[in-house]
């Protein structure tokens, strides 16, 4: 059975830390760093890529529009 | 360009799924950690861009947090004084009516300061869309109580909590606006969750269609929240907002054109 | 075409000048004495021949919101009211001069303060030349004084907004806005359908979006607007203004007065120079830009000025700096929603003359 795989893209100079996205992922995907980026936020990062089914919840509820979704079967 | 990414081989353009839409500019966004504006914001240019609308759009940017919309959107704007958006759209859509015009308001705008210019746009069913972003709160002037501010809810004009006796009751302006006869389409939803956005995106696009047909007003509430002027945590502001403003605003259609409701009731008739 | 010879009431004159002009948009709201400007446009129903759009708005404030949303479509629009109505106005009439759009917004002038009265005044000389609502800007103002300049002005007044993206004002009031006289009407011009290229009418991928707005948030770019606002009223104050002199070649004492009081004062000119007094009136047609290097020229010539208006005294003052202290100026005139009469102005003329 084909298994779908995902991953995303986070731009971190635009994050603003929000967690939203982190919580709106199904699989745990996303958590946020444990360092700032240059506006001084904790950015959100695929802490764990494997886990990532490329669902894109995080990047539809991120106001800022930060997250870039790609999916694909293996 | 400062990124992170998973994992390095599924990145390739033909595995894309999802990705900011063009039309919202480069701009970095004015709001707040975890304001619903910028996820409403994109919803909207997603739909003017899928529909092919940019150069048939014209927008109307309120006075509040939104003030500089016209910076996020790559769209010809107009920027209205405070609660009057509905009377510029009123003239820009009767003089070119083949356009698409819509008007992005907050609650303060739209349902105090602007509450007889909606009203009556509403009533004369103005061929336009009023996307109302409702928080209950004066997010740009600094949290003070606005006309949605819930019972009992803190702001710093109301800082030991909204007393309906002294204060008011909060207006229920989309209920309001379902009422009038030139209303077509009135629904209420929010943008805080991925189902949430998609039956956002589902309504704005209906509204979309629905101006083409010429009908009526078309407005969608979107209840939002406003992390910093209710003094939470974005996480903590969408859970309050689900625990205490959706019971006072239920999500859902107001109203929907009679045509479908026909088209449901015949549908289900064939279902019996 | 030939021009076509009707009787008319100033109101009327306007709405119908305004359809023949190919206005675009009317937006009104009801208010005496200028409620016949709707009702005659309701009447004609100009969107069944030109295709202009009429709309009753649910307030003035509605009224001229609509005429910033469709003035910001590069239309050619319109609103008119009296007086009240006029103050609730401001707030969009500064929108759109901080946006520098073009405009036209009729003022049926009637006494005030608060309601005051339905019966005509100059009494919004201030508000109609100072700026009238907040921050650094000025209207046009034309000041019509017969039914034939109510209809004149409204494409003039079109004329000058597009010229200078600038909102003008056609400050008449409630005796011209009733009284009937002939009016010489235009033939009807086709409504425009060249778009100005500042206009929001859907951003084209060949093009930057267009934004119209007032707000700029950066102190240094609103100044460099704001200088770019004084640069274009001071080309307006170079290019624009407009007057009529009566009989001031050897006139010693000179009337000053606009709209109605300018008819007035025709007549009391022509009492005074029965008696002997030489008497002579310059009338401005703009209030602003005012004819201020004029009349300092005739205040070297000239041993009194009068500053004759139905109101308190607000033009006077606009005379008093014209003339610089060249010569005394005083002002006259009836207040409350009464009309000055001639024979008022010469008594009043003859006592400080005696004096």
């Amino acid at each position: 059975m084909a298994k779908i795989r995902g991953s995303i893209v986070v731009n971190i100079d635009r994050c603003k830390g929000c967690e939203v996205c982190m919580v709106s992922c199904p699989t745990g995907t996303i958590a946020m760093a444990k360092e700032v980026n240059h506006k001084g936020y904790f950015y959100a990062f695929p802490a764990n890529p494997d886990l990532c089914i490329g669902c894109a919840s995080c990047a539809m509820v991120c106001p800022d529009g930060v997250i870039t979704v790609y999916k694909t079967k293996i | 360009m400062a990124e992170v990414t998973g994992i390095k081989e599924i990145i390739k353009p033909e595995n894309l799924v999802y990705k900011k839409t063009k039309l919202m500019t480069d701009k970095v966004l004015s709001y707040c950690p975890g304001c619903g504006h910028g996820t409403a914001h994109r919803i909207l240019a997603e739909i003017i861009d899928e529909e092919g609308l940019q150069s048939e759009t014209i927008g109307i940017c309120p006075v509040g947090c939104s003030v500089l919309l016209y910076e996020f959107i790559d769209i010809d704007w107009q920027e209205a004084a405070h609660g009057r958006a509905p009377a510029l759209a009123t003239a820009i859509k009767r003089l070119l009516p083949e356009k698409f015009v819509f008007t992005y308001q907050g609650d303060g705008d739209l349902a105090a300061i602007g509450t007889a210019e909606t009203i009556h746009a509403c009533n004369r069913g103005e061929n336009i869309l009023i996307i109302f972003i409702n928080n209950g709160i004066y997010g740009m002037t600094g949290g003070q109580m606005a006309p949605t501010t819930l019972p009992g809810m803190r702001s710093s004009t109301s800082p030991y909590g909204r007393d309906v006796k002294i204060m008011g009751n909060p207006l229920k302006m989309t209920d309001i606006v379902a009422t009038l006869l030139g209303t077509y389409y009135v629904t209420r939803q929010s943008v805080h969750t991925p189902a949430n956005v998609k039956k956002t995106k589902k309504a704005m696009r209906k509204a979309v269609q629905y101006q083409k047909l010429n009908k009526g007003t078309c407005f969608i509430e979107i209840v939002s929240n406003c992390p910093s002027n209710w003094k939470m945590t974005p996480v903590q502001s969408n859970k309050w907002m689900e625990e205490n403003m959706f019971p006072y605003y239920p999500l859902g259609d107001l109203k929907i054109p009679a045509e479908q409701i026909t088209q449901k009731t015949s549908n289900s008739e064939k279902n019996d | 075409m030939e021009k076509e010879l009707r009787l008319m009431k100033g109101n009327e004159a306007v709405a119908e000048a305004a359809i023949r002009a190919g206005t675009d948009g009317y937006f009104g709201y009801p208010i005496t004495p200028q409620s016949e400007i709707l009702e005659y446009l309701m009447e004609a129903k100009p969107y069944e021949t030109t295709g202009m759009v009429v709309l009753q708005a649910e307030s003035e404030v509605a009224a001229i919101n609509m005429v910033y949303g469709g003035a910001a479509c590069g239309k050619k629009v319109m609103t008119t009211s009296s007086s009240p109505g006029i103050s609730l106005k401001q707030e969009g009439i500064t929108y759109i001069a901080g946006a520098e759009l073009p405009c036209l917004i009729v003022n049926v002038v009637r006494g005030g303060p608060g309601l005051g009265t339905i019966q005509p005044a100059q009494s919004d000389y201030f508000q109609a030349t100072k700026g009238g609502g907040h921050g650094d800007y000025h209207l046009i103002v034309l000041a019509p004084a017969s039914v034939q300049e109510m209809a004149d002005f409204v494409e003039l007044s079109f004329d000058l907004a597009f010229k200078y993206r600038n909102p003008v004002m056609m400050l008449s009031d409630g005796a011209i806005g009733q009284m009937m006289e002939k009016v010489w009407l235009s033939p009807q011009k086709e409504r425009s359908k060249t778009v100005p290229g500042w206009a929001t009418t859907g951003k084209p991928p060949t093009r930057e979006r267009i934004i119209i707005t007032s707000l700029d948030l950066d102190p240094n770019a609103q100044e460099r607007f704001n200088q770019k606002l004084v640069a274009k009223y001071n080309e307006i104050r170079e290019k624009e203004v407009r007057y009529e002199e009566f009989q001031l070649e050897d006139a010693e004492y000179i009337l000053v007065a606009y709209g109605t009081s300018a008819r007035v004062c025709q007549k009391s000119v022509q009492l005074a120079r029965n008696e002997g007094i030489k008497v002579g009136l310059l009338r401005p047609i703009t209030l602003f830009p005012f004819p201020s290097k004029r009349l300092n020229e005739l205040a070297g010539k000239a041993k009194m000025m009068f500053s004759i208006e139905m109101s308190a005294g607000q033009m006077v003052e606009d005379v008093l700096l014209s003339v610089n202290g060249k010569v005394p100026v005083y002002h006259f005139g009836r207040m409350g929603g009464i009309v000055t009469a001639p024979e008022e102005v010469v008594e009043f003329l003859k006592s400080k003359i005696g004096g």
